[in-house]
């Protein structure tokens, strides 16, 4: 093990390092120019950032899918204009490249101002989300008290350019995706809510800082206490997936763009950079709200256990922040989709009313903080079998009545 | 219980992912203009011409231009002139022999009805152009390939062919000896019947 | 001032054209910008709760029961028919009623004059207020809610077996 009187100034120096750098480049301004050129290099970064990895996802996306179907996936575009593939890491600049070259088509009846706003807003929509995510002990762009409700407030507001897309269209398939988009969209933001209360609960704070504030220290001297760790905070996150998946249109819940439905769902109309921003949008808010269950749920930036401390944080959530997008994109790989009415009953029958139980349970773990130690176990078993009791009868009820079909003239 | 049966698909999953890392049996892909895979020695698409020398099989083509399969061909893809001298004295030699493999519908009776095995189905399938005219209107000098080529191609069959080739060769000569002092327009009569078309590409024993 | 001004503008004049325009859906999504326009208005004012809230809600769900409801009673495409300008003056008079009771409530209530710095109140204060001296009114709109909800479910309940039937 590292000598431990080294370790704080190596973790202070790199932990200080965006931020050093960010000084050097904006030292030399003026006291009221800083503040301006700071934010400015925030938003850069964070577009920069996040960008490269949406672009580094669709090819992780692709190459995960494809290895899981026991194919090599995309491997031919490399460095351009040599020889040398890279295992295909050329990709994403080759579809770039296709999508700005393609032409922009805007049907004749459609609605130009509308089909023009609604993947700007969109877009716009996705990145504000990125503002209030801690990506390191020094690294959070804004601070907010109500940080988590600014999350969710720009992220609701995703769903209108989504409705703007699907209305501007005027071409009926579009039409349908985005009612079926929204209903979708209002269905599981209520779960996804109830999902994030508990955590506020506990917490105590609605700023995501508080919240990564509230996971710190160790349980036994090695555990983390990180909120996914306790019965309610699993029953949480789980919902807080499940939910994430479908409000930002990922399989198995992607109904707004099925495509032997649908055609592309509200994406049908929409071609070259116009399509490429949707596509960037849905990326980004794929990764914000990975991002936020990382934050709220998985300690944020903090290190699994405590001599790895001297790790930089942001790499730590950097991390969290891949895995977490690696079990999304998992989780497409493997399920199909569901239908409409399997969607809606999943929603109201199953994840809402575990996640106001879940909400009971959590109140009563903080209710029952101050517990003895004697009592500890008592309060654990209490909890897992509060999570553990509704999940198994309500899993029963989404499921009665269903047993593997069987084709009477196949 | 909800949920086992999404573990289990899950596990499914890792697992393919997992296995197709270090498990090479599961990577079955092709990766196709470096890698090729073999074809079936039964995969025929279009038609070449047999010529007997590997050095130069334009000019020792088996073809004598007989015109039997351009006759039989059903969408008539093939055009032969026979070659003349100068006193317009035939020559048993094609002086134009065209396939368009754009008409070509790969039956392979051009090569049911060949009475000489002058012509034989190729394999080779990339064939695409960017002219579609003269780009897919094959002449003798690229349709014409060795006999070794052939038993490249179809080993079998090139076998049974070269054998009955060889015995129809040996008849004739036998014939010819038997009729050396007599030749009469008999000396011909055994050779339609070994002539007869060569048996159509059995599968491989 | 200036930042008060550009927000007052922008939120009158996206009412102002959603009242003016005729085509509806146009008319709802400025009727949402106008939203959006207050939320930056109370964030101008320093709650950032209210203004998310009012984003989340109004934006956020409000605006879809709008769309779903204009989508759903009228043809989404087909050239805007033009209402029977008689129905302008009764809805001038219940918008200006409307405007005249909120008037009067403001103006009527005892506010503390708009001097001094203003006390830092943050979501747990909201909260405990909220949870505190408003408790009953907090209890009585969630029953409100809920009785409302319960009637839709009701009535969606009711016009499904006469479907069946």
């Amino acid at each position: 093990m590292n000598p431990p009187a080294a370790d704080p100034l190596a973790a202070g120096l790199l932990e200080r390092l965006p931020l050093l750098a960010r000084d050097a480049l904006t030292g030399a301004l003026p006291e009221p120019w800083r503040w301006w050129a700071n934010s400015l290099l925030a938003i850069l970064a964070i577009i920069f950032v996040f960008s490269s990895l949406f672009a580094l996802l669709t090819l992780t996306e692709r190459k995960v899918l494809a290895r899981v179907q026991n194919r090599p996936g995309p491997n031919r575009a490399g460095l351009p204009l040599t020889r040398f593939r890279l295992g295909g890491l050329g990709q994403p600049l080759a579809d770039g490249i296709k999508m700005l070259t393609k032409e922009d088509i805007v049907p004749r009846g459609a609605d130009p101002v509308l089909h023009f706003l609604a993947p700007v807003v969109l877009l716009a929509l996705s990145l504000l989300t990125f503002a209030v995510i801690p990506y390191g002990r020094l690294l959070v762009p804004v601070e907010l008290e109500a940080g988590v409700l600014y999350f969710f407030a720009a992220g609701a507001a995703t769903e209108l350019a989504l409705f703007m897309a699907g209305w501007a269209s005027r071409n009926k398939y579009s039409l349908l995706a985005a009612m079926r988009a929204l209903a979708q969209l209002i269905s599981y933001e209520l779960p996804l809510l109830l999902a994030v209360v508990p955590v506020v609960l506990l917490a105590g704070s609605l700023s995501t800082t508080g919240i990564v504030a509230a996971q710190a220290g160790w349980d036994l001297g090695f555990v983390p206490r990180w909120f996914i760790l306790t019965p309610w905070g699993l029953a949480s996150f789980l919902i807080f997936l499940t939910a994430a998946l479908a409000e930002s249109n990922r399989s198995p819940f992607d109904l707004p763009e099925a495509e032997s439905e649908l055609i592309a769902g509200h994406l049908t109309e929409y071609s070259g950079f116009k399509y490429a921003l949707f596509f960037m949008a849905e990326y980004l808010g794929m990764t914000a709200l990975a991002g936020l269950g990382v934050t709220l749920f998985l300690g944020g930036w903090r290190a699994p256990l405590p001599f790895l401390d001297f790790v930089p944080s942001y790499a730590w959530f950097g991390l969290k922040l891949l895995a977490l997008l690696f079990v999304f994109i998992w989780i497409r790989a493997t399920f199909p989709r569901l239908r409409i009415d399997q969607l809606t009953r999943l929603a109201w029958k199953f994840l809402v009313p575990l996640a106001l139980l879940n909400l009971g349970t959590a109140a009563l773990w903080a209710l029952t903080a101050g517990w003895s130690p004697a009592l500890q176990p008592l309060r654990w078993l209490g909890a897992a079998a509060l999570v553990a009791g509704p999940f198994v009868l309500l899993g029963r009820g989404l499921t009665a009545g269903l047993r593997p079909r069987t084709y009477r003239f196949a | 219980m909800l949920g086992t049966g999404l573990l289990q698909g899950l596990k499914v999953t890792a697992r393919n992912l997992v296995g197709s890392f270090h498990d090479p049996a599961r990577m079955v892909t092709t990766q196709y203009p470096e890698e090729r895979t073999r074809l079936p020695e039964n995969y025929r698409n279009f038609p070449f011409l047999v010529g007997e020398d590997p050095a130069d099989p334009l000019g020792t083509l088996r073809c004598v231009a007989c015109q039997i399969c351009e006759k039989e061909c059903p969408p008539q893809c093939i055009y032969i002139v026979m070659e003349r001298d100068e006193k317009g004295k035939a020559q048993k030699r094609p002086h134009v022999f065209d396939i368009d493999l754009s008409v070509c519908m790969s039956c392979q009776i051009c090569v049911e009805v060949c009475p000489f095995d002058a012509i034989k189905m190729d394999q080779e399938f990339e064939i695409s152009t960017a002219d579609r005219f003269t780009g897919l209107l094959r002449h003798k000098e690229d349709l014409a390939r060795s006999n070794a080529y052939y038993h490249q191609l179809h080993p079998t069959e090139a076998t049974a062919v070269d054998a009955a080739l060889a015995e129809q060769k040996a008849r004739q000569a036998a014939a010819r000896a038997a009729k050396a002092p007599a030749p009469t327009p008999a000396a011909t009569a055994p050779a339609p019947a070994a002539t007869a078309p060569p048996p159509p590409a059995a599968p491989a024993p | 001032m200036t930042a008060l001004a550009a927000i007052a503008l922008l939120t009158l004049a996206a009412a102002a054209i959603a009242l003016a325009l005729r085509d509806l859906i146009h008319s709802a999504l400025l009727l949402i910008a106008s939203w959006v326009g207050i939320a930056a208005f109370y964030l101008w004012a320093g709650a950032e709760f209210v203004a998310f809230a009012q984003v989340l809600i109004y934006v956020g769900a409000i605006s879809m029961v709008v769309l779903f409801a204009v989508l759903l009673t009228r043809p989404p495409t087909g050239p805007a028919t033009r209402e029977p300008s008689g129905r302008a003056v009764p809805g001038f008079l219940a918008g200006g009623a409307v405007l005249g009771l909120l008037a009067g409530a403001v103006l009527s209530s005892p506010l503390p004059a708009g001097t001094g710095a203003a006390p830092a109140f943050g979501v747990r204060e909201l909260g405990l207020k909220l949870l505190g001296p408003h408790a009953g009114a907090l209890l009585a709109t969630a029953a409100l809610l809920t009785v409302a909800l319960l009637g839709a479910v009701v009535l969606a309940a009711a016009r499904g077996k006469e479907d069946a039937s």
